[in-house]
């Protein structure tokens, strides 16, 4: 799983590329973490656009880092456009407290709405 | 008619999660399935195996057996392993129920293979094992 970290403002963008799964699920979740706390970070955008596979792995990686951005006092936002994810995040529930932008431009603008 | 079947045995190591579902989605292809319906069958295994790794051997030493069975358009995979067994199925059943307390696994394991599958059935035993088995035909929503 390879993770590519961008900031922009007090935004931390984490774009995942490849399979996640339970197997990088606690990599990924640790990475992650220790940018978020490493620095002045404030919202999340997950990018889940370049993933090719999920499984429900993947909802407890965004369950447990949006409870830590919501405990900082920021919002987070997800990135995806495929119907496997979307279907996967319906029935977790997670876009009822999430909301799914088609791209950065949404998610960022999605963040200032929020 | 079409009949073909295979067999996979892995060790209960989580590298092996990738392997497994890339295989039964190679040996399910000859099914020309839908993109959509690859790729419910690989998260719904995906969700089984691990199911095995984490709370049936939790993280100890074993095998995983996956069965795929074709016939006609119709898919059928086993998942067996010999760990813990389950006690309560019912219970373990429910979405969002999970044995893991930090609160890093959604519980969602049984509810994806339920919803991305046709229909999904488990058996299992205390301390001998648990077998889930699911069922899809493939392209059914194209009809």
């Amino acid at each position: 799983m390879q993770i590519i970290f961008q900031t922009k403002e007090k935004t931390l963008i984490v774009k995942l590329i490849g399979e996640l799964d339970h197997h990088v699920a606690g990599g990924v979740k640790e990475r992650i973490d220790k940018k978020i706390t490493s620095g002045a970070i404030k919202n999340l955008i997950f990018d889940f656009s370049a993933l090719s596979f999920m499984d429900s792995s993947g909802i407890g990686v965004v369950i447990g880092r949006y409870k830590l951005i919501k405990s900082l006092g920021g919002s987070t936002v997800i990135v995806s456009n495929a119907k496997s994810i979307d279907r996967l995040l319906n029935i977790a529930g997670i876009k009822k407290i999430i909301s799914v932008e088609n791209d950065i431009e949404g998610a960022v603008s999605a963040l200032k709405e929020g | 008619m079409r009949e073909n079947s295979a067999k996979i045995v892995v060790m209960s190591k989580s590298e092996n999660e990738s392997f497994v579902r890339a295989a039964v989605a190679a040996f399910v292809s000859q099914l020309d399935p839908t993109l959509e319906e690859m790729a419910d069958i690989k998260t719904a295994v995906s969700e089984a195996v691990t199911n095995s790794i984490v709370h049936g051997y939790a993280e100890k030493k074993g095998n995983i057996t996956v069965d795929i069975y074709i016939k006609d358009d119709k898919v059928k995979i086993t998942v067996t392993d010999n760990g813990c067994g389950i006690a309560d199925i019912k219970e373990a059943m429910q979405p969002l129920f999970t044995t893991n307390t930090d609160g890093e696994r959604s519980g969602m394991g049984f509810t994806v293979m339920e919803t991305f599958m046709d229909n999904i059935s488990v058996h299992s035993i205390v301390d001998v094992g648990t077998k889930v088995t699911m069922e899809k035909t493939i392209g059914l929503k194209t009809l």
